[in-house]
């Protein structure tokens, strides 16, 4: 070695000590700091074809904060939201949510992901232990599949089995009444499109078993045009068509089949119809769609309902979405769970989660529950009705019965080997 | 459900009535996808450059259109207003940054058409938001669909197909028989020469890329009253327009009409056919042109 070293502490390194020295003491100060906001994280959709449904979650969380803040937090402690884009690929939700607890500290995770998305967070969450609620995924298994279950994830989305069980009794009921026995089914091509439909028919043809599909279109997800699909439903004529088809793909499909007469010729149940999104952008509704409620401000017809989507509508200007009152849900549950168990902490705010009813404007009766089994949300207004083209677009839902949805989803859960 | 349903297709082909809704249906597919092909193969054989960014130029039109409908509830000038407006669009790329990269490599060219794939979808954002939109069908074409020989054809549709076969006739003829086709004809073969003899070869290159976008944002426009419109909406437009340049041999106007017709009849009577596997037969027929006549079913004839 040619290099001698100098013994003792060289005057660069106490530099260094001394800087280190400043931060160390400084740094109580900061956590303090911290320890008086509550980090949520909030990976969603913010660019690409879903980022409406995205920004509409992110738009009704912050609505939600607000309220919970200006009352005091949760346990007093002021929440502080960090919303990130996943672009809506899965592997992106899953890094952005795995960053926002480690690395952000968050404590708290709000999934506002599509399925696809939500089964990628829900590992982290298997993973890092943090409590996690879902608020977009309406795929069943989620929490149904007792193989999917943890303690700390909950969802205050709509279920799809729910929905199924609904739409399929509604339908039921009409083709019963007007003889509607030969129907057609149009829905994109992919887990949603598939299971939905498939759902939706069991129970079709379980309330009324004369019904028979005499045609299945498969068109793509985001698909342009319809044409050849249109053409083909009505080589077909069937009866009655159920469509899964949902945003912009819907309203093509609407604008397409309009011009070829398609919905004077039978009666079209569509699931996604009764959602602002779609009913304010088509420009000529055809009058009578059969629609399943997503978010309208007329259903639940009351004045708390009214006033929320009217308050949104005022800050945004724009109305909500289907995604939005699921994610104001879980704000909701949030500050009530964390009231009830007097702690901003993750588990405790679990414990307190499990069971607990809250008031709702989104509520069949007013309220809804977090149902303690499978820590999924029920009790939301549920139901279906015809299609106007001005507000309030919906004018008549009828509402789901939550005893039948209840024996059937037992029933169905049974089937799958879930329960 | 079969894969396989030749019941329905050969229960098509025997009824007039199903035979004529499924031809116009094929046929609505495929001219709107001639539209955007043939400038795409236009560009090509005149400039020689493969413009990854045309489906940008369907996606304006139709924007444009809708906002001109909403501006002036005039149909007709919703649709000058979609082409005209891509027309100049065209011509500011083409001078502006694609005139840049003539002598580049592939790659170049294709970064280039790229990162304008993404700034055009972003401007889009920027202006008409983020969400879904719809221009809605113009009253006039409000009416009950035609019945011919018991088949469906709604009258929008045929105004369609009449725009872009006019369109189609009037490309071809004014490049075989006017005195500029004749020019853009021969800077295809020479641009050397061309130039040498005293024709100003950019001023051919914009207008040609100016043509080509201006029947992208036709295309774009004339589907705006039955499509919804997004940003990015242009990108599976632009992928059909490939494989029917591909199979209609890059650079040939008659295999572009050739083509989207092809794939417009596949498409029509594919789903009643082989209702799992249409899209899989318009790429098995793209693989099966490549093999047999890589350069295209007419691509030995300059454009």
């Amino acid at each position: 070695m040619t290099r001698t070293r100098k013994p003792g502490v060289s005057r660069r390194a106490t530099l260094a000590m001394m800087g280190a020295g400043a931060v160390t003491f400084a740094t109580p100060w900061v956590a303090r700091a911290q320890a008086k906001t509550i980090k949520v994280g909030m990976p969603t959709i913010l660019s690409g074809r879903v980022a409406q449904l995205g920004t509409s979650s992110r738009n009704a969380v912050v609505l939600e904060v607000e309220k919970v803040n200006a009352a005091g937090g949760l346990a007093g402690r002021q929440i502080e939201m960090v919303i990130r884009d996943s672009k809506g690929q899965p592997q992106e939700a899953a890094r952005v949510a795995r960053e926002l607890v480690n690395t952000d500290g968050c404590e708290i995770l709000i999934d506002a992901e599509a399925s696809s998305g939500a089964f990628a967070v829900h590992e982290v969450a298997r993973d890092l232990g943090v409590l996690c609620i879902h608020t977009n995924s309406e795929t069943s298994s989620l929490t149904a599949d007792p193989k999917q279950h943890i303690p700390n994830a909950f969802r205050t989305a709509r279920q799809g089995v729910h929905d199924s069980i609904v739409g399929g009794s509604y339908a039921a009921a009409i083709a019963k009444a007007k003889g509607l026995k030969k129907w057609a089914t149009c829905s994109p091509d992919y887990a949603y499109g598939r299971d939905t439909t498939g759902e939706y028919v069991t129970y079709l043809k379980r309330f009324a078993p004369d019904v028979e599909i005499i045609s299945e279109s498969w068109p793509k997800l985001f698909q342009p045009d319809y044409t050849e699909v249109v053409t083909k439903i009505l080589q077909a004529k069937p009866q009655a068509l159920y469509s899964c088809l949902w945003g912009g793909d819907l309203t093509s499909y609407i604008d397409q089949a309009n011009i070829y007469a398609l919905f004077s010729q039978m009666e079209v149940f569509a699931v996604n119809m009764a959602d602002y999104t779609a009913l304010t952008v088509v420009k000529n509704l055809p009058k009578g769609i059969h629609s399943g409620n997503r978010y309208i401000k007329t259903y639940p017809a009351t004045t708390e309902n009214a006033a929320w989507g009217d308050a949104y509508k005022a800050k945004y200007n724009e109305y909500p979405t289907n995604w939005s009152w699921e994610n104001a849900t879980a704000i909701m549950l949030l500050a009530e769970a964390s009231k009830k168990a007097n702690s901003a902490d993750g588990k405790k705010i679990a414990e307190a989660l499990r069971g607990l009813k809250i008031k709702s404007p989104f509520g069949a009766d007013g309220t809804v529950t977090m149902r303690a089994e499978d820590q999924t949300l029920v009790g939301y207004a549920i139901g279906w009705g015809t299609t106007i083209p001005q507000e309030p677009y919906v004018p008549q839902v009828q509402a789901g019965d939550w005893k039948t949805i209840f024996e059937l989803e037992a029933e169905w859960k049974k089937s799958k080997g879930y329960a | 459900m079969l894969p396989l349903d030749i019941d329905a297709l050969t229960g098509c082909l025997a009824s007039s009535a199903c035979l004529v809704t499924q031809t116009t249906s094929g046929f609505i597919i495929g001219m709107l996808l001639f539209l955007v092909a043939v400038g795409l193969t236009l560009i090509f054989g005149v400039l020689k450059v493969v413009n990854f960014s045309h489906g940008a130029f369907y996606m304006f039109g139709a924007y444009f259109a809708m906002t001109a409908y909403q501006l002036t509830g005039s149909f007709a000038l919703a649709m000058l207003c979609g082409a005209a407006g891509t027309a100049i669009l065209g011509l500011v790329f083409e001078r502006g940054f694609m005139s840049r990269v003539y002598g580049a490599d592939v790659l170049m060219q294709l970064l280039v058409c790229y990162a304008f794939v993404l700034i055009f979808d972003d401007v889009v954002r920027m202006i008409w938001g983020p969400e879904f939109k719809s221009m809605g069908m113009p009253a006039a074409f409000q009416v009950a669909p035609l019945f011919i020989a018991g088949g469906v054809v709604p009258p929008y549709y045929l105004l369609l197909i009449g725009v872009a076969l006019a369109a189609a006739a009037i490309l071809g003829l004014g490049l075989a028989r006017t005195r500029i086709g004749k020019v853009i004809r021969a800077a295809a073969h020479n641009p050397g020469m061309v130039s040498a003899l005293g024709i100003n070869t950019g001023l051919i290159y914009g207008g040609v890329f100016a043509l080509g976008g201006m029947l992208a944002g036709l295309a774009g426009a004339l589907a705006a009253p039955v499509r919804s419109l997004t940003p990015g909406m242009g990108f599976s437009v632009l992928i059909e327009s490939f494989i029917v340049t591909v199979i209609g041999g890059m650079g040939s106007i008659l295999g572009a009409l050739i083509g989207a017709l092809l794939i417009g009849m596949i498409r029509s009577f594919g789903s009643l056919g082989f209702p799992l596997f249409t899209e899989g037969l318009m790429y098995l027929f793209m693989v099966i042109v490549l093999v047999s006549r890589p350069t295209g079913l007419f691509g030995k004839e300059v454009a």
